[in-house]
């Protein structure tokens, strides 16, 4: 059997570099952009390449991350969910629901012991999960739809549960690893960090995780190879979900706040950061480990750009010129890959 | 056959070939006005390319093309419609969701003066034209709501009345019952009397014999025959499609095979009278263990439709499914395969992945049978690598991306997924279209010894040399419906095309 390798066994180095590197530019692409930015930023001011403003980077990127772990499993099926940021917010505020309030803050909530209040929290996310599930796999709606309406949907439940109003007590555990720290290390960082990994392992050790890229990789195929791509499906939509629920739990206890529209910015930025990392739009290729480049890239973005001295209207527009490129990137490093394979 | 006249279209001396094979060999062909011309031959036998080079799809070939005896040269189908000339393919390229009449008028809408769409014009004129064809429907209903044999003949009309002065119909009848294919009859004919000229391409044999003026038989990329309908019959024109004497280089089936007298294996699949819509009529059959079965018909009969009941990709409309004795329905094919059925679909394409390596779609039906939550990769590479050795699959490198294999070792590797834990029956489609002989020898043994293995076959073909090279007992579909079945008792390719 051996001998009858004589062919390199990791079979992209047969075709010589050239191509090996063409089929692996969706990795390479986004490495060099952070590479790019970071250097740029270095020099650009002296206050940027610190290692508190490093410290900075992660903890601004934490609450993405975790909500992008979940976002990187649907987009790997060549789905999207849209109902991310609402469900981060609603479970964020159902936490908060769940947990004795100041009495001047004016809702009329149900306070709950500690536990209790997490676990309702998570179950109200978990099926709103469901619901995104049920309506893709049995009933057929396109995800994009689907999910665009759990956006409505959840931020109602939230507009119902604070009424306007701003609520400020989570449970203690919430409260730590939300906005407290070990060692100097931010808890926050530390779960996101966990999560991240976690998503990677289940990604590439699992059998689910292999199910995940193969659904993604080729829908059709990976009906007549007899996998129940619907429960598939359904189980990345409920994961994004409850992913979105924990980053929101936290982050409320990260901004220090409950209240409506508060995660709105975090539907765009979890997209662009599992994106711009490398993973494929069309489903099937990418990772984790692309996840954490892209949240990296945009952490130095937001970041430096804070840093150096522009217009502050203008870093907008910066911003979304250098989303723009990263998705021509994908786009484009897609196509070369598909060349080199046919 | 109208002599003398100069023929509206000629072609004389076309070769073509794709990357080497060559497909067209000298065909010489000639088309005249008011004339129905047949072409019949087996698939592959270049039928399909000589329509498309005269439809402008294929613009590189050598041989002269010429269109009322002038020189013309195509470069592309919009040439082909200016210079007069308008093909319907086999498959349905209609716009469902548009009106009737937006379909009937796609892409010459009547419009005013500033450019807007002249509705009720188009819907008037459009119900008009389908009207002389037989058709009554209303223009503005979507097309899409309407029975697929009637958006066909919709299409066929939309074409025949685009002002064409050369038509080409392929496999216009496959989805149509016996009134609508009368009624295109009828259109034909009366088209032909207004002096246009039809190229009529089918695999109903019949069809070609009652509507056309002139049949042309190609066998191979050449151009066998060429005689008046009147002065022919069925089986001499199966005759000359098939050829007699070695002439192919495989064994042809022309003359009798004895099938087997009937297994005793148990039965693992009975089909009770399955129905689906249009594609399927109460066919009802058994699939036993240690026998192949066979199910011949044309493409469009109803065979794709039937591998996907089975393995729970679609559900009947009516009709039973009985595994080991027990009535199922399956919620979807992961159902289906826990049952023990495997499919092997006709396209490569269908189901593998071509982005990852070989080991990983080898695996990949199988994945929980080897591992539970954890994968084990190093076991899969194992069981990879036994079937890469046993199937000869080439080059025998496990990490390699299927897209980098030939198409005949990718279908190996369909096969591959399933043989390391047998299923109880396995479906195959064309298990062997496109191979070269050496491949489809492969796969040939392949399929002999998995029988010998006690596992239930059925083999699913168009091409009846494939369904007789494998089968034990053999079905044939016609529009949907099981019309002959051949068991213990001498078959060949003649009987085949005959009960088709």
């Amino acid at each position: 059997m051996a001998s009858s390798e004589t062919v390199p066994a990791g079979g992209h180095r047969a075709r010589g570099l050239a191509p090996f590197l063409r089929s692996q530019m969706r990795n390479i692409a986004p490495f060099l952009t952070l590479i790019f930015l970071s250097a740029f930023f270095a020099i650009a001011s002296p206050s940027f390449a610190t290692l508190d403003n490093f410290g900075n980077i992660l903890t601004q990127v934490s609450v993405t991350g975790i909500i992008a772990v979940g976002l990187t499993f649907v987009i790997l099926c060549a789905e999207i969910d849209l109902s991310i940021a609402s469900i981060a917010n609603v479970t964020g505020i159902a936490v908060a629901y769940f947990t004795l309030q100041e009495s001047y803050v004016n809702i009329a909530n149900v306070p709950m012991p500690g536990a209790v209040a997490i676990v309702l929290a998570i179950l109200l996310c978990a099926l709103l999960g469901l619901v995104n599930a049920l309506g893709l796999t049995v009933i057929g709606i396109p995800s994009f739809i689907m999910t665009l309406a759990m956006m409505q949907i959840a931020a109602g439940i939230s507009a119902l549960l604070v009424r306007g109003q701003i609520a400020y007590k989570v449970p203690s555990l919430i409260t730590t690893l939300g906005s407290g720290s070990i060692g100097g290390i931010p808890w926050i960082v530390i779960v996101a960090a966990v999560m991240l990994l976690g998503g990677h392992l289940v990604l590439t050790y699992t059998r689910f995780g292999r199910y995940v890229y193969m659904v993604g990789g080729n829908r059709e195929a990976a009906e007549y190879s007899g996998l129940n791509v619907k429960l598939i499906l359904g189980a990345v939509m409920v994961i994004s979900a409850v992913c979105s629920g924990i980053g929101g739990m936290l982050g409320v206890a990260h901004f220090g706040s409950a209240q409506q529209n508060e995660f709105d910015t975090y539907l765009l930025d979890s997209i662009a950061a599992v994106v711009v990392g490398g993973t494929s739009l069309f489903g099937g290729r990418g990772g984790i480990g692309n996840t954490i480049v892209g949240l990296f890239v945009l952490g130095v973005l937001n970041n430096g750009l804070d840093h150096v001295n522009i217009d502050s209207f203008l870093k907008i527009l910066i911003r979304g010129l250098i989303l723009l490129a990263a998705l021509v990137i994908n786009v484009y490093a897609q196509r070369l890959r598909e060349k080199a394979t046919d | 056959m109208p002599e003398g006249r100069q023929p509206i279209l000629e072609l004389q001396g076309i070769t073509k070939s794709f990357g080497g094979v060559e497909a067209l060999r000298g065909v010489d062909f000639a088309l005249h006005a008011g004339e129905i011309h047949g072409l019949v031959g087996e698939n592959g036998a270049g039928k399909s390319t000589l329509m498309k080079i005269i439809a402008g799809v294929h613009t590189e070939f050598s041989g002269r093309f010429l269109i009322d005896g002038q020189e013309a040269h195509l470069r592309s189908a919009r040439d082909a419609r200016a210079a007069g000339i308008a093909m319907v393919h086999q498959e349905l390229s209609v716009a469902p969701d548009l009106t009737v009449a937006e379909n009937v008028f796609l892409g010459n809408q009547p419009t005013n003066a500033l450019g807007l769409v002249q509705w009720r014009r188009m819907a008037r004129e459009a119900g008009e034209q389908l009207a002389r064809f037989g058709i009554d429907v209303d223009p503005m209903s979507r097309l899409g709501d309407l029975p697929i044999g009637l958006q066909q003949l919709i299409e066929i009309a939309r074409v025949l009345f685009s002002g064409a002065r050369i038509v080409i119909l392929d496999e216009p009848t496959s989805a149509l019952s016996p009134p609508e294919v009368e009624r295109l009859f009828a259109t034909l004919r009366r088209l032909r009397e207004e002096g246009t000229a039809i190229v009529f391409i089918s695999h109903f044999i019949e069809d070609i014999l009652r509507v056309s003026d002139t049949v042309t038989v190609f066998r191979n990329g050449r151009k066998v025959a060429e005689t008046a309908a009147s002065a022919t019959s069925k089986g001499a024109l199966i005759e000359a499609m098939i050829g007699r004497g070695g002439e192919a280089l495989e064994h042809s089936y022309t003359d009798d095979l004895m099938l087997p007298q009937a297994g005793d294996g148990s039965v693992v699949l009975k089909a009770d009278q399955l129905s689906l819509a249009r594609s399927l009529q109460e066919v009802s059959f058994e699939a036993r263990a240690g026998e192949v079965l066979g199910i011949y018909g044309f493409m469009g009969c109803g065979q794709q439709e039937l591998s996907r009941i089975l393995f729970g990709k679609l559900k009947p409309d009516s009709g039973a499914l009985i595994v080991d004795g027990a009535a199922r329905s399956f919620a979807s094919t992961a159902a289906a395969r826990r049952a023990g059925i495997a499919l092997v679909p006709e396209s490569r394409r269908a189901m593998l992945f071509h982005q990852e390596p070989v080991y990983k779609n080898v695996s990949i039906s199988i994945l929980d049978r080897i591992s539970s939550l954890l994968l084990k990769p190093a076991q899969e590479r194992d069981i990879a690598r036994r079937q890469v050795e046993q199937l000869q699959i080439r080059p025998p490198v496990v990490g390699l991306d299927l897209g980098m294999l030939s198409g005949g070792n990718q279908q190996k590797v369909a096969l591959a997924k399933w043989l390391t834990y047998p299923p109880k029956l396995l479906v195959l489609c064309e298990p062997t279209r496109g191979m070269d002989v050496g491949a489809k020898n492969d796969v040939i043994n392949i399929v002999r010894d998995l029988r010998a293995r006690g596992l239930a076959i059925i083999v699913l073909s168009t091409e009846p040399e494939t369904v007789l090279s494998l089968a034990d007992r053999i079905l044939v579909l016609k529009r949907g419906a099981v019309v002959r079945e051949f068991r213990n008792e001498p078959v060949s390719k003649d009987r085949l095309l005959e009960a088709a």
